[in-house]
């Protein structure tokens, strides 16, 4: 454990090295991220001069869902990497053999190779949203929000990474580019708002088979104590476990079957 | 004619993928199913906000998607890959104009857009939204020539920040705040009449409207008759006056051309 720690870390370090040799980029990275925020943020402030309310959920709410969706996003955002690149660079060209020849789980190194810090941004305008939606509405915060919020947000980007990583994994297959991921990318946007405003067919759809509702709405419906999501919120790890098992089965079964590009 | 050719290539280049026929009508029907659902929470039981009824609504969102599954392309990035990588000093002693080149390749990408993505997109967005459709032809007439408009403001726009690659290097932070302004101020998911009295004088004064907003309340209806002839003028004046700074731009650039580490 402490090695896979120690491995953690060094990584880090060499991405940070990195990074600040060209510190313009960096900061231009930064800044975007935050501007694209800004599209989803201004769209709700424009609808809501409109309405008071969408499908009963006032402002404050939604902005809170919304600064909820943000972390788990964030984090995800910094380990996706290495799942988003998988069939192109591990697959096509072979990368994989690397990762399998070396004495550690090729799963780790996967998401160590392409960590980025940036996305972390993310977090920091995450909370500033939900520390100001949250002031607005007065909730009442207890002791104990503050871990289970650091065990929902764990639990929803373990359902980005098992649904990602899931559709990723299916490279080890079909090995041609699918082009899944970027596909189903856009649905996660889904996710950040009250599932009250879609269908039955897709309410079903994000709860069940791509999970997106635990990523922000489900989770955030918590804190702003509304009652009749409180099982679908503390389910969050739950189906958060279960969706990365999946994948991690789907990736165990590749790797047994994986045979090398040959190049 | 090299021009054609350039169009036909690049055509069949989009043709060559499999996966791109029906990765962008699914793509572009998730983003407007998003704001279809968004909006329609939003009416609930109104049945107009803005002048726009919940059917012109839909129609909206379906309508600017689907076009810009048409317009949009990356021939800023394209342009500036090429300045900075040097390739675009190879390009300049190729027999042919390497602006006139770029823009009509953009074209043939914009052809396959057109045929495999914009309209069956239309198409399928009709079968799973509540779509008004227009009955009239000089609706369709009067719409398809200014999203041809469109497509030459994107593309001449996409240009023009490509361009400044030439003189700032490194000008990947303008071409992001353009992609930007283009997803607010051109009314893509939300028509501009919606934003406060103050911004919608600015955006009077920009080319973003005529990319999207324009022609979208073109097809619902919104803009008729002369006020639809005035749309299209106006972004008959815009492709004028970027074709213009894209001209001098490229101009003044080809003596400016410093070569990235080529």
């Amino acid at each position: 454990m402490k090695f896979y720690w120690d491995l953690f870390w060094s990584y880090i370090a060499q991405y940070a090295k990195g990074r600040l040799e060209y510190r313009a980029d960096l900061l231009a990275g930064l800044i975007t991220d935050v501007l694209y925020q800004s599209v989803a943020i201004i769209f709700l402030l424009v609808v809501f001069q409109q309405v008071p309310t969408l499908a009963g959920w006032r402002q404050e709410e939604v902005f809170f869902i919304y600064g909820y969706f943000l972390l788990p996003y964030a984090i995800f955002g910094a380990l996706a990497n290495g799942v988003w690149d998988f069939t192109d660079r591990y697959i096509i060209k072979g990368e994989l053999d690397r990762l399998l020849l070396r004495p550690v789980n090729s799963l780790f190194q996967l998401i160590l190779e392409g960590i980025e810090l940036e996305p972390l941004m993310g977090l920091i305008t995450g909370v500033a949203i939900m520390v100001w939606s949250g002031g607005a509405l007065g909730l009442d915060w207890r002791w104990f929000d503050v871990p289970l919020m650091l065990l929902l947000t764990a639990g929803s980007t373990l359902v980005y990474m098992g649904i990602y990583l899931s559709l990723a994994a299916i490279g080890f297959w079909y090995d041609g580019r699918t082009g899944l991921l970027p596909l189903l990318w856009n649905v996660n946007n889904y996710g950040r708002y009250p599932t009250a405003i879609y269908n039955k067919a897709l309410r079903i759809l994000l709860s069940w088979i791509f999970p997106f509702a635990f990523v922000g709405f489900y989770p955030a419906a918590y804190f702003l104590r509304r009652e009749a999501f409180l099982v679908w919120s503390l389910l969050t790890p739950v189906m958060g476990v279960a969706a990365f098992g999946v994948a991690v089965a789907i990736w165990r079964a590749g790797i047994k079957r994986y045979h090398g590009a040959g190049s | 004619m090299a021009y054609v050719e350039m169009i036909r290539i690049r055509f069949l280049t989009m043709l060559a993928y499999r996966l791109n026929y029906f990765s962008g009508i699914f793509t572009y029907i998730i983003y407007t199913g998003g704001y279809y659902f968004l909006w329609s929470a939003v009416y609930a039981n109104r049945t107009s906000l803005g002048g726009m009824t919940a059917g012109a609504m839909t129609t909206y969102l379906a309508v600017s998607w689907m076009t810009r599954s048409f317009y949009f392309n990356n021939l800023d990035r394209e342009i500036a890959d090429e300045i900075k990588s040097g390739a675009v000093a190879i390009q300049l002693i190729r027999p042919y104009n390497y602006l006139a080149g770029k823009l009509v390749s953009a074209m043939g990408e914009g052809l396959f857009r057109l045929l495999f993505w914009m309209i069956p997109g239309m198409a399928v967005a009709a079968f799973l939204f509540p779509v008004e459709l227009p009955t009239s032809p000089a609706t369709y007439g009067l719409w398809a020539f200014a999203g041809l408009m469109a497509f030459l403001v994107n593309a001449l726009l996409n240009a023009v920040f490509g361009l400044l690659t030439f003189f700032l290097h490194n000008a990947q932070g303008l071409r992001w705040a353009k992609s930007l302004a283009t997803d607010l101020l051109s009314g893509l998911f939300l028509p501009l009449h919606f934003y406060p009295d103050w911004l919608q004088v600015i955006i009077r004064w920009l080319p973003f409207q005529t990319i999207s907003y324009l022609p979208n309340m073109i097809f619902t209806g919104g803009l008729r008759g002369h006020d639809a002839w005035a749309a299209i003028g106006l972004q008959a004046a815009w492709v004028v006056g970027l074709a213009a700074l894209t001209w001098r731009l490229w101009l003044r650039a080809r003596r400016y051309l410093v070569v990235q580490g080529g």
